[in-house]
């Protein structure tokens, strides 16, 4: 149990502090700008591209990314995998703070953002696949929220309300497990309606499935990776259960992956042969799309279950931010540099350095805001008044 | 099916209690729909355009959209590719030295007020209204600017206005729909100096193309373009070259936008039901797991014990009856003891009496 009146204050002028600071201060003026003048002086969206990195980074990365929660609160949880435990308060922490930047991130990219809760109030378009991923990440934001207070109840010390929530858990649970399937196979569905626009290597009638499976691989990876980088930055704030089980967490969650993994890789194969797309394979897209398979689904497959026979963390742990990378750039490849592949290079789309700075931006809030939970509230540590829920 | 999941989103929206099956929703819904009966359309034909740019003009004016920067009188446009964009609904594109073609040719492009129209499935405040008369209009009181539309049409004709900070809207043709009601025809086919577009029901558009081509068919070919991509279309081309030579897309497919993600959307109920029941049941078997696991160590546990106890209640008489038994060793090897002194003290009582005995003799 770390004392929490002994945290030493780092002094202000860190290089981390210096670098954070200059990004937040250049994200703010772009903001003045973007919602001053609009999106054509930020960005290089086009009649062509009408979504960029706002959407290729920041919704659908954001999202997958954020999937850690769902994915050990579930295993926790529903599955009875009690020596995940304290994994999951860090795991909800990363999904709350990702779903609330992915809504952040969205006011930049919508027109008129005022105007975000009108398919809810106003008139639903009940056809659109976005309306059912606007509502269940509405409604999963919510319950990332309701799942993270027992963390600030405690640091509140507000012990009844504290009870009540924590007894709401398995509900929590699966509903958030519900929620989840939905939106992250939804944000694969999202472009099943342009046939046309995205290359058939990466089109497919089962995209909405490819979504959900590798959000599996996105949350797992992300919970060993994060789990790597918080050991390094906040050892001191974890307690001997965290201490205990992370390394099991690691070698569980790499076994996992590597079997969620190889599924993945026989459904895209499978998905190949449904539509016929062989004869892609050998054009300047093929070889990008088997880097795509080979470098960053069957290899990171390979390397974990390596290193969960070997329980080599080392390995895991590089493969976790290796897998991170290929999520990165699957989705990529399905919003962006797949889709319009029939337009000439002229007309097609690269970000403004404007829309990097807002997505870089906006990933330097939620490592701050981070920072500030993970040193303040128990997180990584179980507080001694409370018992686990 | 498709009532469930009407349901299930419209529960899941804040304000379900409205009715969430609109006109433009039903237009765009799962349902096979092949066009309102007596919907109107207009039949471009690709050999009679001239190029004039006056349908860009009157659609520019009839609109009152901002004046192009270059004047609608110089043809020197055309040398480039042009699309739709903020401030144009229509634009006509040249083809030069298309094989079989004596002469540059031309295509107009505008929205082509599809059948089930993709953009209208797409939107998810339902921005898009498939009227009767045949034109896809958009409201623009309720569009946020997520410009899903645009990534859905797949002739690429919506268009966003980037440059508005506060109001931007999406902009594409209307099929000049303030106009048809009022009874006038659109403005483009009204200017047209060559006849290229005609004007009319659907239906009978798509019989006066069949007409051209049966009378004519050196000079088109035999395909109407829009009776059936992407389920079709209320503008309708017909063309002496191959489509791809105008630059339009050949691989679109017969099937309406919205019966493409029919299949996701009807995921929603399964997993929204079947999740629940399924996760709880993971859940009771896994809680079930941990209980017997839990009975079971405490049966071990008490096993245990117990036999622990029963060893050590069994040592504790054991080591009793050998204490008992030492106990009684020592009495008796202490009795021995004592009547072995004793008998040794009286023999030597006796010896030293009888030494006595024999001394004074
Ligand atoms: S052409 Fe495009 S914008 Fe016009 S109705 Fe069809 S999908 Fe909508
Ligand atoms: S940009 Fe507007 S009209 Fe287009 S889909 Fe979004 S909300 Fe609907
Ligand atoms: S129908 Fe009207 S809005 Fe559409 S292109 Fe013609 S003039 Fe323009």
């Amino acid at each position: 149990m770390p004392d929490r009146k002994i945290v030493i204050q780092k002094p202000a002028l860190t290089p981390f502090n210096v670098v954070a600071g200059i990004i937040v201060a250049v994200g703010l003026i772009i903001t003045v700008i973007r919602f001053t003048q609009g999106l054509r002086a930020t960005t290089n969206l086009s009649d062509y591209n009408p979504w960029g990195i706002w959407i290729g980074f920041d919704l659908l990365v954001g999202v997958a990314l954020a999937a850690g929660g769902y994915v050990t609160s579930a295993a926790c949880y529903i599955f009875g995998l009690k020596r995940f435990h304290s994994a999951v308060r860090p795991a909800i922490l990363t999904g709350f703070l990702g779903y609330a930047l992915v809504v952040l991130a969205l006011h930049y990219d919508v027109g008129r953002p005022w105007r975000l809760p009108y398919p809810f109030i106003v008139q639903q378009g009940t056809t659109s696949l976005l309306f059912e991923v606007a509502a269940c990440v509405a409604l999963y934001l919510t319950v990332l929220f309701i799942e993270f207070t027992p963390a600030a109840l405690e640091w509140l010390g507000l012990k009844r309300a504290r009870s009540i929530v924590a007894k709401l858990t398995l509900v929590l649970t699966i509903f958030g497990v519900v929620l989840s399937t939905l939106h992250q196979s939804s944000l694969g569905a999202l472009f099943l309606i342009a046939p046309s626009k995205l290359h058939p290597l990466w089109y497919s009638p089962y995209l909405a499935l490819y979504f959900f499976v590798s959000s599996i691989i996105a949350g797992l990876s992300m919970v060993i990776f994060e789990g790597s980088l918080a050991h390094k930055h906040f050892h001191d704030k974890m307690d001997a259960e965290h201490l205990r089980e992370a390394d099991g967490v690691a070698l569980g969650f790499a076994k996992a992956a590597s079997w969620v993994l190889a599924g993945y890789f026989i459904i895209k194969v499978i998905g190949i042969a449904q539509t016929n797309a062989w004869n892609y394979l050998g054009s300047g897209y093929g070889l990008w799309f088997l880097v795509e398979m080979l470098g960053f689904v069957l290899l990171p497959c390979y390397f974990y279950a390596i290193g969960a026979r070997e329980k080599n963390l080392k390995i895991i742990r590089r493969t976790a931010a290796w897998t991170v990378l290929g999520i990165v750039v699957n989705r990529f490849n399905v919003g962006m540099i797949a889709f319009n592949y029939h337009l000439p290079s002229s007309e097609r789309y690269f970000p403004h350095w404007m829309e990097i700075g807002i997505s870089v931006f906006v990933v330097t809030i939620g490592i701050l805001a981070y920072k500030f939970i993970v040193t303040h509230m128990p997180i990584l540590y179980a507080h001694p008044d409370y018992d686990a829920h | 099916m498709s009532i469930s999941r009407r349901r299930f989103l419209g529960w899941l929206s804040a304000a379900g209690a409205g009715t969430t099956l609109g006109r433009s929703a039903h237009a765009a819904g799962g349902t096979h729909f092949t066009g309102y009966p007596d919907s109107l359309g207009v039949l471009f034909d690709a050999t009679r355009c001239i190029g004039c740019r006056k349908c860009e003009e009157a659609c520019n004016k009839v609109n009152e959209l901002p004046a192009p920067q270059k004047p609608f009188s110089d043809l020197a446009v055309l040398e480039g590719r042009r699309r739709t964009d903020a401030k144009t609904y229509t634009v006509v594109n040249r083809y030069e030295n298309v094989p079989g073609a004596k002469g540059p040719l031309y295509r107009k492009i505008q929205c082509n007020h599809c059948l089930e129209p993709a953009c209208a499935s797409a939107c998810f405040v339902r921005a898009f209204a498939k009227n009767s008369n045949g034109a896809v209009t958009y409201d623009e009181s309720v569009c946020v600017g997520c410009r899903y539309c645009m990534i859905a049409c797949p002739f690429e004709i919506p268009t966003y206005e980037y440059d508005k900070a506060f109001t931007p809207r999406i902009m594409k043709c209307t099929f000049c729909h303030p106009r048809l009601l009022k009874g006038q025809l659109p403005g483009c086919v009204e200017i047209c100096p060559a006849e290229a577009l005609t004007f009319g029901k659907r239906r009978n558009l798509l019989k006066i193309a069949r007409e051209r081509i049966e009378l004519f068919p050196g000079r088109y070919l035999d395909h109407i373009y829009g009776e059936t991509e992407m389920g079709g279309t209320a503008w309708l081309t017909i063309s002496g070259v191959p489509f791809r030579e105008l630059g339009m897309r050949e691989d679109l497919g017969t099937t309406p936008a919205p019966e493409l993600t029919k299949g996701a959307l009807s995921v929603v109920p399964v997993v929204a039901s079947m999740w629940p029941v399924l996760l709880t049941g993971v859940y009771a078997i896994s809680q079930r797991r941990e209980k017997i696991a839990r009975e079971e160590q405490a049966a071990a546990v008490a096993e245990a014990v117990a036999k622990a106890q029963a060893e050590a209640k069994a040592k504790h008489t054991e080591a009793m009856a050998k204490a008992e038994k030492d106990k009684k060793a020592a009495i008796d090897r202490e009795v021995k003891k004592a009547l072995d002194e004793a008998a040794k003290a009286k023999a030597q009582e006796s010896a030293a009496a009888a030494a006595a005995d024999k001394k004074p003799s």
